[in-house]
């Protein structure tokens, strides 16, 4: 199938992506990897269109000794490879390299990602254990938004119509740092059916466990993060399997298993044993 | 995947001189795929030419109220109406009670599937063709789905085609007899119930066509991507009213077929039809979604069985009920029952029992036609066969190894006439068995699952021995009742003026090397190198006729009628030969490439020179024929060539997730001589990653009401690279009796036998936990369900 007829505009600028986001039906799209399909089936019709890929303002790195600011169209395969340095102890650039296909890599933005706030996407559940910072520009002016904030439900966040994404604020983890992530899926390059993901900072202060792939915003296991904080690494793992099941009481069982494997995993995969 | 240097040879060859029989040359055909140069229809620009959409049914069977075409647009919508013209697509089928669908290729009156074609508009490109199309309107009374085979065969049942009365294109019964007394006396009973998932085939290169006038040769020229030029003609010739004569089928490159474009697609008919009344080029190309869920279907099968063995597991006898979800039109022209009959007719496969009873079921559902895909209805065999006798093994607790073993068609029976009538004309089955039991390393193998795995998994083995009966000749093919069924395979072959040899055969490559193999098979009688031999197939204007390239019959028919045309060749060639060098005809031999004699020789192009540009130096008694000749082939038995093989497979198997990882597979098989090893090489890996999609991972799955729900790849999973393991292949070369240097076919074997070596090892990983798969594809879901199932179960014996 091919898209219904839409306008298109390559923008150079924020302000131009802006002054032209202001219209009715336009929508914003960077590499295009979830909104192409979307279009070529006809499900999403927009307007009109204003393409990211050509703004130099969202392929910037600003950083100091607590965090960096990876312009949000950086591609998935620019931090799989190193080409944005990794400040978090090697998770972001193994979570990159874990995305679908090199090919949709190749393309595939990390502000796209995020904005389009799939529940299955790996940036979804990465900066929310990573407690990671939105930086968000409307016409109005800037803002600031914590990863955990920003996400409502699936495919639905605090962004606005007429709002971009222009950087991800990401905390530098320190040497020591501990970092584990597991995903569940059916064959390589496939959305994950289940995320784990755990980071243990003890000098940051950062130690955070998540459940992703819920279909929902990701979960924030906070009692496991508690018991891990007091270093009871097996209490952290028993409690993040109750905090499972509490809370996707509704889901099938299958569904709550996976999702404490995956966890689980997670803790492995950190070296929490 | 990647060929394993240690194994490939496994079995010595005969020594291979030159590029003939038996030379690992390099594909002919590669160098314009590899540099993308290759011409598919998606290629193809013609001046003028429009692109074609459809539109089609969103519901799965409703009687059809009205079709509104756009304002303004409407001499660029067609719907049936328009096109009174075309007839239905109609299989006949001379097996007594088959029912007879038409399939209108725009719908009339009703539609019958989710894809269904209610109209057809074009433009001057796809995108503005699906607005026209969009903007259609399509009125429609909502009736009941079926769409499985109980509810197809329920008494009271809503109605495909009204007039039959039910649901059943054909109900078939064999019975050997005797099975009520083995039931009354064998020591095992095993009963089992299986079923396949339905499946699309997924060429890389879907359906697509450009059709057009040729005003200079006033013809119909249509380059179709299709496995079976002549017959599309004969097709088009019966739908659109043209006489043959005036129909070109010129197909382009063809980025694999697997049976789908082995058929008369309404699609095909339509844009033809458009280009016959419009005198001008249109073109359609299938995209995914249409290949998803309005073709390409198959695989989908429901198995009763019951067997009875002895003490040991020795078979006695097999009472088998199989029911085959068909959908709602029989393709053209393979009938829809093509699939039952290879079912009831293969289900014995390489196993020797006495008595056997087989009932056959062809159900029509509100899903897309049913079509033959690689292995037809082989996989399915396969699968329900070898984990019966892996169940019965279970029954008498001996090794399913072992037991599959002492049931096999021994080797000093071959020939062998089995008892579906199935002439086993050679081969060493246990031997394969054997080969593959050692390859995959039985015996560590349970040591290992004794020790268990350090990551927690379970590890399991299976296997699967099968036969694949290849190029099934006129008998068989008449037995189903085709409409066309297969005769002599013809091919052609000329020495050119300059000494280079042209190649012309109606079948056509698919991506199955033909290019490169019939010229090996005209350069092992002529000895010229391949690169001097060209290869031209499928253009009904310049090739003989034949049915094409399906049922693994290229290279036996094709292949057997170029040799026998270079044969002749040769003939004629050596008796020219003889008198320029003065020698008589039985004194002329050939080799590399010249023509030697008792006291020199001359090269084929002096040869071709005398005949083609000196005549005067001939004799004025010359055989007149010159140097072009078409002969015509069929193998000694009509009843096919019977390859065969052993898949072994260890996977691993996560109980947490239910994940499947193969950790080795191993293919030990035997297609007779094989013209060139990478290629059947070739055959096998393709083979056995689409095996292991029917496996694991592919199925086309439905609502209730007929909805397709694996509409994008997404959601129709295909395996990658990351999910094929290294195939380690062994070859025996066992050469038929019956065949043209003991060729036999082997495009579809290595789909064949994965789903029962896989789901075998698999429940050999899980048999401590009482789990047992009965459905492919076995998915994580469907391992953990039958985990969970295994669970209650046992919770439940010891609460009682």
């Amino acid at each position: 199938m091919k898209p219904a007829a839409f306008d298109l505009t390559l923008a150079t600028s924020l302000d131009q992506a802006l002054s032209v986001l202001a219209g009715e039906g336009t929508k914003l799209v960077s590499g295009g990897c979830s909104l192409g399909p979307m279009l070529n089936l006809r499900l999403a019709r927009p307007a009109a269109l204003v393409d990211l890929r050509r703004v130099s303002e969202l392929r910037t790195l600003e950083g100091s000794a607590t965090h960096l600011d990876i312009g949000a169209g950086w591609t998935h395969a620019e931090i799989e490879d190193g080409v944005v340095p990794d400040v978090t102890a090697g998770l972001m650039r193994r979570v990159a390299h874990g995305i679908a296909y090199r090919a949709v890599r190749n393309r595939g933005t990390i502000g796209g990602s995020i904005a389009h706030a799939d529940p299955a996407a790996d940036w979804i559940s990465t900066m929310t254990v990573l407690g990671a910072t939105l930086l968000i520009r409307g016409r109005s002016g800037t803002r600031a938004c914590a990863m955990a904030d920003f996400m409502l439900a699936a495919y639905t966040t605090t962004l606005g119509a007429d709002e971009i994404i222009t950087a991800i604020r990401v905390p530098v983890l320190s040497a020591g740092a501990k970092t584990g992530y597991h995903k569940v899926c059916r064959k390589t390059g496939e959305f994950a059916q289940a995320i784990g993901a755990v980071v243990v900072d003890a000098e940051r202060g950062l130690v955070r466990v998540v459940a992703g792939a819920v279909e929902a915003p990701p979960l924030v296991l906070a009692g496991a993060g508690e018991r891990l904080k007091a270093g009871d690494i097996a209490g952290a793992r028993a409690a993040a399997q109750d905090e499972i099941e509490a809370v996707l009481a509704g889901h099938p069982e299958a569904f709550r298993a996976l999702h404490q494997v995956a966890v689980d995993r997670a803790f492995s995969d950190a070296g929490l044993a | 995947m990647s060929v394993d240097q240690d194994t490939r040879d496994h079995e010595t060859h005969p020594a291979v001189s030159g590029e003939g029989i038996g030379a690992r040359v390099r594909r002919k055909e590669d160098a314009r795929h590899l540099m993308g140069r290759g011409r598919f229809a998606g290629d193809i620009r013609m001046p003028g030419m429009s692109d074609v959409a459809f539109l089609r049914s969103p519901v799965a069977h409703a009687r059809i109220l009205s079709v509104t075409k756009p304002q303004g647009r409407e001499g660029e919508v067609f719907t049936s109406a328009d096109c009174a013209d075309v007839a239905d697509i109609i299989t006949r089928s001379t097996i007594p009670g088959y029912k007879l669908s038409a399939h209108p290729p725009l719908a009339r009156d009703k539609v019958r599937f989710v894809g269904d074609i209610v109209a057809m508009a074009y433009a001057p490109t796809r995108a503005e063709a699906e607005d026209i199309c969009e903007a259609t309107l399509f009125d429609y009374e909502e009736l009941p789905a079926i769409v499985d085979c109980d509810s197809g065969r329920a008494p009271g049942a809503a109605l495909l085609h009204e007039a039959w009365g039910d649901n059943l294109f054909l109900e078939t019964s064999f019975d050997s007899g005797g099975i009520e007394e083995v039931a009354r006396t064998a020591a095992v009973k095993v009963e089992k119930r299986f079923r396949t998932g339905r499946q699309c085939m997924h060429p890389m290169e879907g359906k697509g066509l450009v059709a057009w006038w040729d005003f200079q040769n006033d013809t119909l020229v249509v380059n179709t991507s299709t496995q079976v030029p002549h017959m599309i003609r004969a097709g088009l010739a019966e739908t659109l009213g043209l006489p043959e004569a005036q129909i070109r089928i010129a197909p382009p490159d063809v980025g694999g077929g697997f049976g789908y474009k082995c058929l008369l697609q309404p699609e095909e008919v339509l844009v033809a039809w458009l280009a016959m009344t419009l005198k001008r080029p249109f073109r359609w190309i299938e995209d995914r979604r249409e290949h998803l869920t309005a073709g390409a279907n198959a695989r989908e099968h429901e198995y009763v069985i019951t067997a009875y063995a002895d003490a040991r597991g020795k078979l006695l006898a097999l009472d088998a009920e199989v029911a085959v979800n068909v959908g709602a039109y029989s393709v053209w022209p393979f009938t829809a029952c093509l699939e039952a009959a290879q079912a009831g007719g293969n289900l014995p496969g390489p196993y020797i029992w006495p008595h056997y009873r087989c009932k056959t079921f062809s159900v029509a559902t509100n899903k897309p036609p049913f079509a033959p895909y690689r292995g037809v209805a082989r996989p399915g065999v396969c699968f329900a066969m070898e984990l019966t006798i892996d169940a019965v093994a279970a029954a008498v607790g001996r090794e399913a190894v072992d037991v599959r073993a002492e049931n096999l068609v021994p080797a000093s029976a071959m020939p062998y006439l089995n008892i579906t009538k199935k002439f086993y004309d050679s081969g060493d089955y246990p031997a394969s068995l054997a080969t593959a039991r050692e390859m995959i390393g039985f015996d560590a193998i349970r040591a290992r699952q004794q020790a268990g795995e350090k990551d927690g998994r379970r590890i399991g083995v299976g296997f699967s021995t099968y036969t694949e009966q290849s190029a099934h000749g006129t008998k068989v093919f008449a037995s189903w009742g085709t409409p066309l069924v297969p005769g002599y395979e013809q091919a052609t072959i000329r020495l050119n003026p300059d000494g280079s040899a042209d190649v012309k055969a109606g079948i056509h490559t698919i991506g199955q090397g033909l290019e490169t193999t019939l010229a090996q098979v005209a350069s092992e009688i002529l000895t010229l190198p391949i690169a001097q031999i060209r290869v031209t197939l499928g253009d009904t204007a310049t090739t003989p006729f034949s049915t094409g390239a399906y049922a693994s019959r290229g290279m036996v028919m094709a292949g057997g009628a170029v040799s026998k045309a270079a044969q002749k060749l040769a003939e004629k060639v050596k008796a020219l030969a003889a008198h320029l060098m003065q020698c008589a005809a039985e004194q002329v031999r050939f080799e590399g490439g010249a023509i030697h004699g008792p006291t020199g020789s001359v090269t084929f192009s002096e040869i071709a020179r005398a005949w083609y540009r000196t005549p005067e130096v001939l004799p004025d008694a010359v055989d007149t024929g010159g140097l072009e000749v078409t002969e015509g082939y069929k193998p000694d038995v009509d009843t096919g060539l019977f390859s065969y093989a052993t898949h072994a497979a260890l996977v691993a198997v996560d109980v947490k997730t239910g994940a499947t990882e193969i950790l080795d597979y191993v293919v030990v098989e035997d297609c007779g001589r094989m013209v060139n090893p990478m290629i059947v090489e070739g055959q096998a890996y393709g083979g056995v990653a689409q095996g292991i999609g029917t496996a694991l991972f592919e199925e086309s799955t439905y609502d209730s009401e007929g909805q397709p729900l694996a509409s994008t790849l997404v959601d129709y999973l295909l395996p990658g690279p990351t999910e094929l393991p290294k195939v380690r292949i062994a070859h025996t070369e066992t050469l038929s009796p019956f065949s043209a240097h003991g060729i036999k076919g082997v495009g579809e074997g290595g789909a064949i036998a994965p789903a029962g070596a896989i789901v075998n090892a698999i429940n050999d990983a899980l048999k401590g936990l009482g789990a047992t798969l009965c459905e492919i594809p076995a998915t994580p879901e469907r391992v953990l369900a039958a985990l969970a199932e295994a669970r209650r179960t046992t919770s439940g014996r010891s609460a009682a």
